[in-house]
């Protein structure tokens, strides 16, 4: 092919891709930053560390450095995945539709194909750099929230957030595994805070995007099962986190300042609670998803402090 | 937008995405330079 046709070409290629605004004018880094859901990725990222922190023994900085990389890789690869399989659905959401694939800045293959080559190469780099159980329990991690909640139960029943909100509870068992090479009762106990914080936070949130929901044809709660019903949900299941919350100060993983701090943070968010199922306002449900994000962070916040002023293990 | 804004916004684009690529390439050789080091000392 001579230069000028070649010119041609490549001219057309690009024509072709900026066309109609299919692919807009490229999708840029940021872009793809997006498709790793950089906010879920945080609080991934911190419990994870906290698991690491609190874990018995030590890690070199460098490794630990890296398995908590691996560990916010592989949450961005499964966001990836996940954009990519739900792109049908977070194009009619509000909430999502300006996401990058949804949105058309990237194309679905290219969403896919991101994903999955992060996700192999977090589990791989964890495997080699730091032990086999952490990387096991990441792939596991991953495939539960990609096969699991997104391909399974996200659209075909209520209860979507509580069987897959295991996906987002691993992190502090996969942080404690990186430093142990095992599991043991302790990190199950921080996985438990964070499966059973999940549903509350969740259902906070799809009460005043119930509508979007619907729209989506999404059968979260309280589009299922109406507004009543999840109000009275997520206050059965703010009381049965408080036990769960409290878990580290009785099976020894933390001391007394956990357990004060962890004590009043439950009873405002049971507070929260109470006030959702009381008052009908979106505004009141949005204050308690706010909420239910400082609550989270607090309490792992608190087990780092308890354990660095020595009343823990 | 005319024909030759959006080129030079889809080359910007894509420069952005190769530099991006090029840095994330970078840190994983240095990475995987320095990881033997560290397994090794470890032991």
């Amino acid at each position: 092919m001579s230069p000028p046709a070649a010119s041609g070409a490549i001219e057309r290629g690009v024509e072709a891709l900026t066309q109609g605004g299919v692919l807009g004018a490229g999708a840029s880094a940021g872009d793809y930053l997006a498709l790793l859901k950089p906010r879920v990725m945080s609080l991934v990222v911190f419990t994870g560390l906290v698991g690491l922190y609190l874990a018995p023994g030590g890690l070199h900085p460098f490794l630990a450095f890296i398995a908590v990389l691996c560990i916010a890789v592989g949450a961005g690869a499964s966001g990836a995945i996940n954009m990519w399989y739900d792109r049908d659905i977070d194009a009619v959401m509000v909430r999502t539709k300006d996401r990058p694939v949804a949105a058309g800045r990237i194309a679905p293959g290219n969403a896919l194909g991101f994903g999955v080559l992060l996700a192999v190469g977090a589990v791989a780099l964890m495997g080699i750099a730091v032990n086999w159980v952490a990387a096991a329990l990441l792939a596991l991690t991953i495939a539960y929230y990609v096969f699991v909640y997104t391909a399974w139960l996200k659209r075909r029943t209520s209860q979507n957030i509580v069987i897959g909100g295991a996906s987002g509870a691993f992190p502090p068992m996969i942080g404690w595994a990186a430093v142990t090479g095992d599991v043991s009762v302790a990190p199950l106990a921080l996985f438990l805070i964070i499966f059973m914080w999940t549903p509350p936070h969740f259902w906070a949130l799809a009460l005043y995007r119930a509508g979007d929901y619907a729209k989506a044809g999404v059968p979260m709660l309280p589009v299922v099962a109406g507004d009543r019903e999840t109000r009275r949900q997520i206050l059965i299941y703010t009381v049965l986190l408080v036990p769960v919350a409290l878990a580290p100060a009785y099976i020894g993983l933390s001391g007394p300042v956990y357990g004060a701090a962890a004590s009043l943070l439950s009873t405002a968010f049971l507070a929260h609670a109470w006030r959702v199922l009381c008052d009908r306002r979106d505004v009141v449900a949005k204050r308690m998803f706010g909420f239910s994000i400082v609550y989270l962070f607090g309490l792992f916040a608190m087990l780092v402090v308890d354990k660095a002023m020595g009343l823990g293990w | 937008m005319s024909r030759t804004e959006e080129r030079k916004q889809f080359d910007r684009r894509r420069r952005g995405r190769n530099l991006a690529l090029l840095a994330v390439l970078a840190a994983v050789v240095v990475l995987l330079y320095f990881l033997p080091f560290v397994r090794m000392g470890g032991q």
